[in-house]
């Protein structure tokens, strides 16, 4: 070794340094017992009240309690959308230990289809942490009750008792009130992630009115404090502060004319719209075919969505307010009325051989009507009349006394859409076509541009709501506005235009259906009522050859409007009717019209007659949906499908 | 004395002081057990039979002379040795982490035994050494190997906290031994050097405990669990707890271990600070003891071994409270007498009884 200077060492000194040693060793161990001691009154003293607040968020859960839809009614409160006992049942993914076991032992308790494991087993891999996953919904007691006795051995099911919402009529009001569904995440993020909108069973309306109620139809949620187990276990409920109901939403529809006039139209595809002519209420606004609101609460299953989507006859558009169609003859009530405005006399004869003639073009007429006076023209349809008076009176008139009556207009409505059509005018056309040098119709506005629109061709393009808002100015000489939503208001302005203008086109109205016209079939055979009304049928395309549109395949086919009021004396209801393709206004929208008046002044009638169509169609609405989705499931091959989802 | 009389002298003798220390450490234990149960025996009952047995085992142990234990100090070794290889091997055949023999009735840990062990035989080992060689070589090496094979073994195992225990425990008795200051302190700057690199050799799992050790809020839900839950336990306690029955954390499983390796998180949200400090001031008595005995003695092997096995109690105690606040990583090292399990409470009862047996002796040599 290099220091051999150092002292040997000896048992007494080796003592010393034991001693010195142990006693460091004690003092260090002495010091570390005093550093726990203070660590452990930081954390309890110092930092004790932010570990409760830890402690509490660990032991307390808030659930919320999804708020009660508040019910829609109509205008004497009959229940439009209401809500219904919902027994269903969510996983919550953060939960879930053997997601396999768990889905097996669902499966056979719930008999899933396995397409539905599947759509459950794909949500649960994109979900996050306690959002719940649905699992089923709308589920009878007796399989609820199952899952519910078997918990402690399934955690993460979380069985629910809520409420769903429910259409008594079904598809009758489909496209009037819309629907409600889970909210996406669009829905989800636009609400600043309002954890309400992933509360399970909660829905938010996706359509119509309850999509644009939203804000009143859904009320405030309660909340519930409870005490729960890191496993999620509810061990007691601390505090509840219940949940507030929406608010009861009254619509001005009389359901009751609503589901009739859906019923009414059959197997055909069009719409039917009621107006109080003397406060604006919409009494009644169907479109047909429609999708049954119902199903989409449960959540729409892909046949569903299949059968409506690809059907021609446009189940999914509301034709009331997203329709559009040349109104045809149904135009000229307005037409007259500008004509008068233009100061052109009722009186005056205008000779009708057949057609006017405009430089080298030819416009034809439906007949060789002779000598023509406005009335007359009215009730017979007379478009000489028209191409006459029309070109005199010219274009701006027209113009302005069809957005004065309600054309080219959108209305204050509780509605998702409506598409306003067009009213053409002279600086319309210099507008749309002066730019967009492509299309071929020249930007100015020309004479046959003008005869066209005088018998509502042409550009003319309205909804069937804008027919019945017209039809109703005429009939009672106020500008009514469309109401929806049941309240008070503003009694309506008279129109001003003098008290004979109206007359004279209101008495041409009652000689269509009540005398020598187009529609006589269709008079009401309700005693002291008289309706007056205006036959339609609208080119759906420009005729080639010898076809008039009252033939071929059905998408080429004339559409049939009509629009009418009643009764005559003292006039209160006013409708439109448009019958898809249906040929001719007199042969398929007038016997619709005059059935749907007629419920409003006789009921038993009415239905009697309706029951008689409903057989020859093969049941009502619901009847004819089902058979039509058997009819899909043959033609798909898919004969296993009994419709159980 | 006046109660002498009254007393048979073989009781009277007994050293009440430390066997009521451990009695009132342990019986607090069980209370918070009894608690952490949901109010029933469960854990309490067997944990209270264990103790009176191996309580009677240390009495036992007490009667001995502390030359016995020095005899049997290497042939222990040996054994124990032994069992880690049997285990070891075991674990290959088996293919994982193995830490149990299954002898049939009995289940043990041989890493445990080494706790106590690797002190008697170092303690053992430098009692032999001529004192003159204590700064040699020789007083290094021989040493070093008592401690490294078995710190090794049981390291990949991998029981990291156990085999820390068994070197600090090992190096303890080498410290007390009495060579050279430099070279622990030495030691102490390599480590910090080498830290690192050692730390690129621990498994992916102890690389993780480590590092959420460092920061437990950063996956509060994930691995960093035990010691967020462990905090809010002893912090929502505050100054007197929430009452007997009455946590929160515990009862509703937010803490997990709640009765094993984190019961002094549930004592210290049931009975707050006081509680705490209660334990704290008891486990400081058996030290300042234990420390008073290793001073009294006389025999080197008697002051090694008792100072190097208080030391083994103090590790177990400051490691698993360290732990529980969030100042140590989470290594499954228990509280000694509170936690429920046997293994910890055998070893710290076979550390008792050996310091008993030293007491005993230096109380007969005070006399003589």
């Amino acid at each position: 070794m290099r220091r051999r200077a150092r002292p040997t060492i000896t048992e007494s000194n080796q003592t010393y340094t034991f001693t010195r040693r142990a006693m460091v060793l004690g003092g260090a161990q002495g010091l570390v017992a005093a550093l726990l001691a203070s660590r452990m009154g930081w954390i309890s003293i110092a930092e004790n009240e932010h570990y409760q607040l830890l402690s509490e968020s660990n032991r307390v859960q808030m659930r919320l309690i999804p708020p009660r839809r508040g019910w829609i009614v109509d205008r004497s409160g009959h229940p439009i959308a209401i809500n219904r006992s919902d027994f269903r049942v969510d996983l919550i993914p953060d939960r879930v230990v053997d997601e396999d076991h768990i889905l097996a032992e669902l499966t056979q308790l719930l008999e899933l289809p396995p397409d539905e494991v599947e759509r459950i087993r794909e949500e649960l891999k994109r979900a996050a942490g306690y959002q719940p996953v649905p699992v089923a919904e709308n589920l009878e007691y007796e399989k609820y009750a199952a899952v519910t006795v078997r918990l402690p051995e399934l955690p993460g099911v979380s069985p629910l008792r809520s409420f769903s919402r429910s259409y008594p009529d079904g598809a009758a009001v489909g496209h009037l009130v819309g629907y409600v569904g889970t909210p996406n995440k669009e829905e989800y993020e636009k609400e600043d992630k309002n954890p309400l909108l992933i509360t399970p069973g909660f829905k938010v309306g996706k359509e119509g009115i309850e999509k644009v109620m939203e804000p009143r139809l859904r009320g405030r949620p309660g909340a519930q404090r409870v005490e729960v187990t890191a496993r999620g276990k509810l061990v007691r409920e601390l505090s509840t502060l219940p949940d507030r109901g929406g608010g009861i939403l009254q619509l001005t529809i009389d359901s009751g004319l609503q589901a009739f006039a859906a019923r009414r139209l059959g197997p055909e595809s069009g719409s039917v719209v009621v107006l109080d002519c003397l406060t604006g209420d919409i009494l009644a606004l169907a479109s047909m075919p429609a999708y049954d609101p119902n199903t989409f609460t449960d959540g729409i299953s892909q046949k569903e969505w299949k059968i409506l989507s690809q059907d021609e006859r446009k189940p999914l558009l509301n034709k009331s307010l997203n329709g559009l169609y040349p109104p045809g003859s149904t135009f000229k009530p307005m037409v007259a009325m500008a004509l008068q405005r233009a100061g052109i006399d009722p009186e005056q004869h205008v000779n009708c051989p057949g057609g006017y003639q405009l430089g080298n073009r030819f416009f034809r007429c439906l007949g060789r009507h002779g000598s023509m006076i406005m009335h007359t023209a009215i009730a017979r349809s007379c478009n000489t009349y028209f191409y006459t008076m029309g070109r005199r009176a010219g274009i701006d008139v027209i113009s302005a006394m069809g957005k004065s009556l309600g054309f080219g207009q959108k209305f204050d409505l509780p509605v998702v859409s409506q598409n306003y059509g067009t009213m053409p005018s002279a600086e319309w056309k210099k507008a749309r076509y002066e730019k967009s040098a492509k299309l071929v119709e020249r930007p100015d506005w020309t004479e046959s541009d003008t005869l066209n629109t005088a018998i509502g061709q042409g550009f003319v393009i309205v909804n069937p709501l804008q027919l019945a808002i017209m039809v109703s100015r005429v009939a009672s000489g106020l500008e009514i506005e469309p109401n929806l939503i049941r309240g008070k208001r503003r009694a309506p302005a008279p129109l001003p235009y003098p008290k004979e203008h109206f007359e004279t086109v209101r008495s041409g109205m009652w000689e269509v259906v009540n005398g020598h016209g187009t529609a006589g079939r269709s008079k009401l055979e309700v005693p002291g009522i008289e309706m007056g009304g205006k036959t339609g049928t609208a080119q759906v395309r420009r005729i080639t050859g010898g076809q008039r549109g009252q033939s071929g395949a059905w998408k080429y086919r004339d559409h049939g409007l009509f629009v009418c009021f009643a009764p005559v004396a003292a006039p209160r209801y006013a409708a439109s009717v448009v019958i898809e393709h249906g040929m001719g206004g007199a042969r398929a929208a007038a016997p619709v019209a005059k059935d749907v008046l007629t419920y409003l002044f006789d009921k038993p009638k009415a239905l009697a007659a309706l029951a008689t169509f409903e057989e020859q169609w093969g049941g009502d609405i619901k009847a004819r949906m089902e058979a039509e989705s058997r009819r899909w499931d043959l033609a798909h091959g898919n004969p296993a499908a009994n419709g159980a989802t | 004395m006046s109660t002498s009389s009254l007393v048979p002298a073989p009781i009277l003798a007994l050293p009440w002081k430390i066997l009521l220390l451990v009695s009132a450490i342990t019986g607090f234990g069980l209370l918070v057990l009894y608690s952490a149960a949901g109010a029933r025996l469960t854990w309490a009952l067997p944990q209270g039979v264990r103790f009176v047995v191996f309580l009677a085992m240390a009495i036992a142990m007490s009667r001995l002379h502390p030359d016995r234990y020095k005899m049997a100090a290497f042939p222990t070794y040996a054994v124990v040795m032994i069992l880690l290889m049997l285990v070891e091997a075991l674990g290959f055949v088996s293919g994982g982490a193995q830490r149990w023999l299954d002898l049939g009735i009995i289940r043990i840990q041989p890493s445990e035994l080494m706790k106590p062990v690797i002190v008697l035989t170092v303690a053992a080992f430098y009692s032999m050494l001529p004192a003159g060689e204590i700064r040699r070589w020789n007083a290094i090496w021989p040493a070093g190997l008592l401690i490294g094979i078995p710190f090794a073994l049981i390291l990949i195992q991998p029981d990291l906290g156990t085999a820390t225990m068994v070197f600090a425990g090992g190096l303890t008795v080498m410290f007390l031994a009495g060579l050279p200051l430099r070279l622990f302190l030495g030691g102490a700057a390599i480590v910090a050097v080498a830290g690192p690199v050692a730390f690129s050799f621990l498994h992916d799992y102890q690389q993780k405990r480590v590092l959420i050790f460092l920061d437990p809020e950063a996956d509060p839900l994930g691995a960093g669990y035990h010691i967020s839950q462990s905090k809010i336990a002893i912090g929502s306690g505050g100054l007197f707890g929430k009452g007997f029955l009455n946590g929160t954390q515990s009862h509703l499983d937010y803490l997990p271990e709640g009765h094993t390796d984190f019961i002094f998180a549930t004592m210290a949200e049931e009975w707050g600070l006081m509680g705490g400090i209660f334990l704290i001031a008891c486990f400081a008595l058996v030290i300042k003891w234990g420390i008073g005995v290793a001073l009294d003695a006389k025999d080197r092997f008697a002051r090694l071994t008792a100072a190097g096995l208080t030391t083994t109690i103090f590790f177990y105690v400051a490691i698993n409270l360290m732990m529980v606040m969030g100042l140590a990583p989470v290594v499954g090292i228990p509280l000694p007498l509170v936690s429920y399990g046997g293994s910890a409470m055998l070893t710290i009862m076979l550390c008792i009884g050996i310091l008993m047996s030293i007491e005993r002796q230096n109380v007969r040599e005070r006399r003589r």
